[in-house]
């Protein structure tokens, strides 16, 4: 194995998937990123923990307490913990809910909402416990980079990973940074 | 000739090196601007009496840190303002202006038209480093043109002195102590539907920020055609004046 591939694993917590689309937006790069990248765990892999990687990329703030579980396990195993997209960053849209209390919300949606039938709020021990705020990931773990946009450009993806790839310091460019 | 030379020494001082003439009377920022040099602000506006409560525009002189807003033009400083050192500072204070409020910038109407935000853009800040503080603070849709977002207010006060100054109506005010301060209404409800505040008062149009704002009146520039999307804060700051025409209307 002279060319040991870079190993890459992606988590989605409190996201909406679009940091991801967003890096799949990077097209037909993909395939040249993929001679010289693999995936660990990620939505786009069956891997259901994350093995020892070189970088993970998370999406999505910390909701919940699987979030808080994922973000720690992506924190031990990788390398470079990189934040993506504005949830990741700073909670985002999500972090909206933070201007109410976590019972208003609930009582809301599974008690008072429009239509709701055999209104009870979820108790499920399956379930995990919603947090009382959303919280950016770097307020639960270190964050070696961060990638900002609602989602970030594609490619700003590539602006991040592909200087890592080479073992250098990324830059994002200033046509390349937005928070929305 | 030595007389000319003299002239020019005595309204002279220097930015990052670079010779500017002011006249007396003016400030840091006053000359700068004039001489289309740009020093980071939000709380400045020209036109408008300085403020010094957001301090961007902190410059060193005589070994000293001080507001450039706020600092009389005096022959012969020396004054650094684009150094590392000082956008790194600026970009903390940045950082504190956004974890103190909810900018949210994804969900806001502001969104390429916002100052704070362009300043974050300008200054290359990648993440609020802070923890959030994740206020509560009141909304206020009482007008029937003009909403009040305090979550997203900075309180530059440029509402405030605009109202005072320009409009002559004197609508807003900042009212509490240190984390509690906020922008309130002077109104005897508090609320800006019982104000005189009308949609075209230069009080209604200065947020820098989405905190002051037009109802139904968001999202109507496309992508790419916001102000900051076009040009970034430092060329759109050298530009922007107080309307003479509208200066001291009602005194």
């Amino acid at each position: 194995m002279t060319d040991q591939k870079i190993r890459i694993a992606t988590a989605s917590l409190a996201g909406c998937f679009g940091c991801h689309m967003s890096f799949l937006d990077i097209d037909e790069k993909l395939v040249q990123l993929n001679e010289r990248i693999e995936f660990n765990r990620s939505p786009l892999t069956d891997i259901k923990h994350c093995g020892p990687s070189d970088i993970g990329l998370i999406e999505g703030g910390v909701c919940n307490a699987d979030n808080v579980r994922v973000l720690r396990e992506f924190r031990a195993n990788c390398k470079v913990l990189i934040a993506v997209g504005a949830c990741a960053i700073n909670g985002g849209v999500p972090a909206m809910r933070n201007y109410f209390d976590l019972r208003e919300c609930l009582e809301e949606v599974y008690l008072h909402g429009t239509g709701v039938t055999n209104p009870q709020i979820p108790d499920d021990a399956e379930l995990p416990l919603l947090l009382d705020k959303v919280y950016p990931v770097q307020e639960v773990v270190r964050i070696d980079y961060f990638l900002p946009g609602c989602p970030p450009p594609a490619d700003a993806f590539l602006q991040m990973l592909m200087p890592l790839l080479d073992g250098k310091a990324p830059h994002i460019a200033n046509n390349q940074l937005h928070y929305d | 000739m030595g007389y000319h030379a003299m002239a020019i020494n005595q309204n002279t001082l220097t930015i990052d090196g670079k010779d500017v003439y002011f006249e007396q009377g003016q400030t840091i920022m006053d000359a700068a601007l004039a001489a289309k040099i740009y020093i980071p602000h939000l709380c400045h506006y020209p036109g408008l009496p300085p403020s010094g409560n957001c301090r961007l525009c902190v410059v060193e002189t005589n070994g000293k840190s001080v507001a450039a807003c706020i600092t009389q033009a005096q022959a012969g400083l020396r004054i650094h303002s684009n150094t590392p050192e000082l956008n790194a500072v600026r970009k903390t204070i940045t950082q504190m202006l956004f974890v103190e409020g909810n900018h949210i910038c994804p969900a806001c109407e502001k969104s390429g038209n916002c100052k704070l935000q362009a300043m974050g853009y300008y200054l290359g800040m990648h993440e609020e480093h802070f923890h959030h503080f994740n206020p509560r603070r009141a909304l206020d849709a009482s007008h029937p043109a003009i909403f009040l977002d305090r979550s997203r207010c900075i309180l530059c006060d440029l509402c405030v002195r605009a109202s005072r100054e320009v409009d002559g109506k004197n609508v807003f005010a900042i009212a509490g102590r240190g984390a509690d301060a906020h922008l309130i209404v002077n109104t005897d409800s508090g609320k800006l539907g019982d104000s005189n505040l009308d949609r075209d008062d230069l009080a209604a149009n200065i947020c820098p920020v989405g905190a002051i704002m037009h109802k139904q009146r968001g999202y109507v520039s496309p992508i790419g055609q916001r102000i900051y999307d076009q040009q970034p804060i430092n060329e759109i700051a050298l530009g922007e004046h107080v309307p003479e025409s509208t200066e001291r209307d009602h005194d």
